[in-house]
């Protein structure tokens, strides 16, 4: 089992969700980016999901309460790039992502941390 | 019920993984039925959030698979069985925001939200089982 790699973007953490997540996967993803929070003091995370076709109650549980635990830890959270079906889907199953940061995909997520992603 | 049966899987539900699997065979047979995006998304998540609920509430079970057809529509039909504890207040546990594990209480009542219809058949102490179908839009 593969562990998701969390990459440095100067002062901001960037996971890239691009596997299916298990629930084994989805929480040692979320402790391991607490750990990476603490360890290269991170000022923002970033957790990109436009790859995940599927996120049930059990995985959107998983970033909502990673958003509230950075959060706890003095760092922002923006989950981007949901996908159509996911946001219906999460939304007519009565599930409320609340206390979560989205955007629409990376470049907006990064520039709500305050960093510009600019054409050179 | 006066459907017939194109097709017909069983899948055993007998370690956490099998709800990744599950959930794989019952979006492949979607998108082999053409179901759209959204309402294969839909039965794909349902499908995880029902296999869930048999691993955790029951250690194990089973999910039947089948393509269904009633005169001109087409649809997909997924029943999970399992023996485990049962559930005393079935009508409940349909209204959400009940759990009693690890969850939040919307695998049910989010998974029928998610689909045309779901039926709970349940014993404490004898099992459950939960039947959903779902028909393709025209």
């Amino acid at each position: 089992m593969s562990a998701i790699p969390i990459l440095r973007l100067g002062h901001v953490l960037l996971v890239n969700v691009n596997v299916e997540l298990d629930d084994e996967i989805a929480t040692r993803m979320q402790n391991d980016v607490l750990l990476a929070i603490e360890r290269w003091e991170a000022e923002g995370l970033v957790i990109d999901i436009s790859g995940l076709e599927v996120v049930d109650s059990y995985v959107a549980r998983i970033l909502a309460e990673t958003g509230q635990m950075t959060k706890l830890m003095g760092t922002r959270c923006v989950v981007c790039g949901m996908r159509p079906e996911v946001a219906a889907t999460l939304t007519r199953m009565g599930y409320q992502m609340s206390g979560v940061m989205t955007a629409l995909n990376l470049a907006d997520g990064l520039s709500l941390l305050g960093y510009k992603l600019e054409r050179v | 019920m006066a459907e017939d049966v194109l097709s017909r899987e069983e899948l055993p539900i007998a370690r956490e993984d099998d709800v990744v699997f599950v959930r794989r065979r019952v979006r492949a047979i979607a998108s082999e039925q053409k179901l759209d995006s959204f309402a294969t998304a839909a039965v794909t998540t349902a499908t995880s959030e029902l296999t869930r609920n048999v691993w955790v509430h029951a250690r194990g079970g089973t999910a039947v698979i089948e393509q269904i057809r009633e005169g001109a529509r087409v649809g997909m039909r997924v029943t999970f069985r399992d023996s485990g504890p049962g559930i005393a207040d079935v009508e409940r546990v349909l209204r959400g925001g009940f759990s009693t594990a690890r969850s939040m209480g919307l695998g049910l009542s989010g998974s029928r939200r998610l689909v045309d219809a779901l039926t709970v058949e349940s014993e404490v102490g004898k099992g459950t089982t939960v039947t959903f179908v779902k028909w393709k839009a025209f």
